[in-house]
């Protein structure tokens, strides 16, 4: 079996679904000849044509709502928007017009799509190549939210997102873009999406994560194993929206003790839905309160990012915390 | 044809494309295009009907039977006349105020009232306020209240069409408010880019709710707007159905034919308020809209049609009347539609209901049975 990274894991999706089947696009700026900024997208041009690999003019609300049409009227399209952080323009088609048709004409239209972006920190990109802004998209009734962290589900879940029949924000961690290399087996396989993933088992405490924090959080695990020699779980969440809330509530009862890690702000911030979910229907379960580990509710970073960023000094001070409350 | 240069760049050659005078006479220089008396008799109905559906709307509207009516009074040519310029099988993104192409292309009007009172003989399941039409047998699509999203989606689905080799062409109407939005020109750069099969089509009705198409834009026409584009664009005078649909056939087939994709500006007048919400004397002259009245499309083509004898004001009248029976015999059997079952709540969200959503439904089915709100029809959804 190959042994790929995340980005590579990537390209042989988009090069796996596009072998398959027909009417699947992809599309974006710099996507054609140069392959994509951080060549997701490379040798498609080459192998599928500019029929079906091609830039587009600089305007992310035209790559939305093109997409859109295209998905109205039977393609299968896989947009690329260059920096999540550039995906704003465009949040009109998403919020109003992608995660809306199929609810607002009674299932009569519907957008099947990929919006995939390369998001989150730790590249030295300051306010504007580094932003997660899951949550937005999260709070959006109607668009799946989906996260890899590894090759291997980077692989799966992107091809299962082309093959969803509702549209599916597809963030990549591009942090760990080329840092995670992992076994990724050649040719069509689909990892679920809903579905959350144990990536480290334990039963004294649980770190949910995603992206490139659940690295961080097995990190803190280990280090927290060899020191206190307390076992902690780590999920990787994957599928932020719709969540496997039955998976999450199960990890929570199971261990009694929360953390719940990411890069975004945490005022609104997801970890406050997983911390509600834990408290509304677990709560008699907790050992410790549940404890958050964000970024700061401040713009991103540049210079100090790299204290912006979780690491698994915090991760092990908020574990600290929950294990001996 | 008195006018008709593509992307005209002086003041003098904007000057609306036309055929028929206010009177219905053919204008000095212009071609009587000599449609089939069935053709043109299909689309003065067809304009009739929106003024006899819109009037009927309103006093539903007044009586505090539906929410919300928009009306197409004044531009019922430039609807129709583009309508019956598309092949059936082109696709129409729509605004507020197209839902006339709609009935047009047949639409059944049990939907068409269905949708205006929000309930079970609506196709979209009561989810959208009154007034927001769409037809998927008919390619009408769904149409949001956001304002020009819906022209760079007309471009992804002419895409789509070219790739395929399809033939289709779409139409992406627009207002002279929405020529100012990120969507409208997005729109414009991809389809110049991809000479994707899209011809936009601007009803121009002089007002975006209160604010007057002046001050959309200093440009001395909207149809200067393709220009930069790349797209060639004409004006048309939007209250002459028959300059309506024969500049719009000859532009869809141009387009269809691999040409560029066109704009068609279609000068009109709303005659009414933005909505029947709106009061339009706060913010306009009388005189204006008086003025407007003596261009009334439907009085024009009325006048047309009994120059060739094909209509009288007893065949006229006896025509509104069958209008108005049919609009009012459908009133009827939609008014008597059964209540909407309360899981549309929580479907169509995704194509699935997924679990959260089927355990949010199951608690507030048990709470709205607690309270009287529940059918036994309406059960919850297996965990």
């Amino acid at each position: 079996m190959p042994t790929l990274t995340l980005i590579q894991a990537v390209n042989d999706a988009l090069k796996t679904v596009m072998r398959q089947d027909q009417r699947v696009v992809v599309f974006g700026e710099d996507v054609g000849l140069k392959g994509g900024v951080f060549l997701a997208t490379e040798g498609l041009t080459k192998e599928f044509g500019e029929q079906r690999c091609f830039d587009t003019p600089l305007s992310e609300d035209g790559i939305i709502g093109a997409a859109i049409g295209m998905a109205l009227n039977g393609l299968l399209p896989v947009a690329e928007i260059q920096f999540q952080d550039f995906i704003f323009p465009a949040f009109d088609q998403i919020v109003s017009e992608a995660a809306k048709f199929r609810y607002r004409s009674g299932g009569m239209y519907t957008v099947p799509m990929v919006i995939r972006t390369p998001y989150g920190g730790g590249i030295k990109g300051g306010l504007y190549h580094s932003q997660s802004g899951e949550a937005y998209f999260c709070h959006t009734p109607g668009i799946k939210v989906v996260v890899p962290s590894t090759p291997y589900d980077a692989k799966g879940l992107l091809i299962a997102a082309i093959e969803d029949p509702d549209p599916v924000l597809f963030l990549e961690p591009k942090r760990i873009y080329r840092s995670v290399k992992g076994e990724v087996p050649e040719g069509h396989y689909t990892v679920p999406l809903g579905t959350t993933r144990t990536v480290r088992e334990g039963n004294d405490a649980v770190v949910f994560a995603y992206g490139a924090m659940v690295s961080v959080a097995t990190i803190a695990a280990e280090k927290v194993a060899a020191e206190q020699g307390k076992q902690v779980r780590v999920v990787d969440l994957r599928t932020l929206s719709p969540l496997d809330e039955d998976s999450v509530l199960e990890h929570a009862k199971q261990t009694g003790r929360v953390v719940v890690l990411h890069e975004a702000p945490r005022f609104c911030g997801y970890g406050g839905e997983i911390s509600a979910l834990i408290a509304e229907h677990a709560i008699e379960y907790m050992e410790a309160p549940i404890v958050r580990v964000t970024g700061f509710d401040t713009p991103f970073p540049n210079t100090l990012e790299h204290h912006y960023l979780p690491d698994e000094r915090r991760v092990c001070d908020a574990l600290e915390k929950v294990l001996t409350f | 044809m008195t006018q008709g240069a593509a992307v005209p760049l002086s003041a003098e050659a904007l000057a609306p494309i036309g055929i028929l005078d206010p009177q219905g006479q053919l204008l000095p220089g212009a071609e009587d295009p000599r449609l089939e008396r069935e053709q043109l008799l299909a689309m003065y109905r067809g304009m009739l009907r929106i003024r006899v559906l819109d009037e009927r709307m309103l006093a539903l509207q007044r009586q505090g039977r539906i929410g919300f009516v928009g009306t197409a009074t004044g531009q019922e040519a430039a609807v129709v006349g583009t309508a019956a310029g598309l092949a059936p099988s082109d696709w129409i993104f729509p605004g507020l105020r197209e839902g006339g192409a709609a009935l047009f292309r047949g639409m059944p009007l049990e939907e068409y009232v269905g949708q205006m009172y929000c309930n079970t003989y609506d196709t979209a399941k009561g989810r959208q306020m009154c007034n927001h039409f769409q037809h998927q047998a008919g390619n009408f699509v769904s149409w949001s209240s956001v304002i020009g999203t819906q022209l760079p989606q007309a471009v992804g689905a002419a895409f789509a069409a070219k790739q395929r080799g399809e033939g289709t062409v779409c139409a992406a109407y627009l207002g002279d408010g929405a020529t100012s939005s990120g969507g409208f020109h997005c729109a414009a750069t991809f389809a110049g880019v991809w000479k994707a099969p899209v011809v936009f089509l601007i009803i121009d009705n002089g007002w975006a709710i209160s604010v007057p198409a002046s001050k959309q834009t200093a440009a001395a026409s909207l149809a200067l707007k393709g220009k930069t584009y790349g797209l060639p664009a004409r004006s048309i005078d939007g209250n002459d159905l028959l300059a309506c649909y024969v500049e719009t056939r000859a532009a869809v087939e141009r387009v269809r034919a691999g040409g560029a994709p066109e704009i068609l500006h279609l000068k009109t007048y709303r005659m009414m308020g933005h909505s029947s919400s709106d009061d339009p004397t706060r913010y306009r002259d009388t005189a204006e809209v008086e003025a407007w009245s003596k261009r009334d499309p439907i009085a024009r083509a009325k006048r047309y049609l009994e120059g060739r004898s094909w209509l009288d004001d007893a065949r006229d009248e006896r025509l509104r009347e069958e209008l108005d029976a049919e609009i009012r015999g459908v009133i009827k059997t939609v008014e008597a539609a059964a209540p909407m079952a309360l899981s549309t709540l929580v479907e169509d969200v995704y194509a699935e209901v997924p679990a959260h959503l089927r355990r949010q439904y199951n608690a507030f089915l048990e709470s709205a049975r607690k309270h009287g709100d529940a059918r036994p029809s309406d059960v919850p959804f297996p965990l």
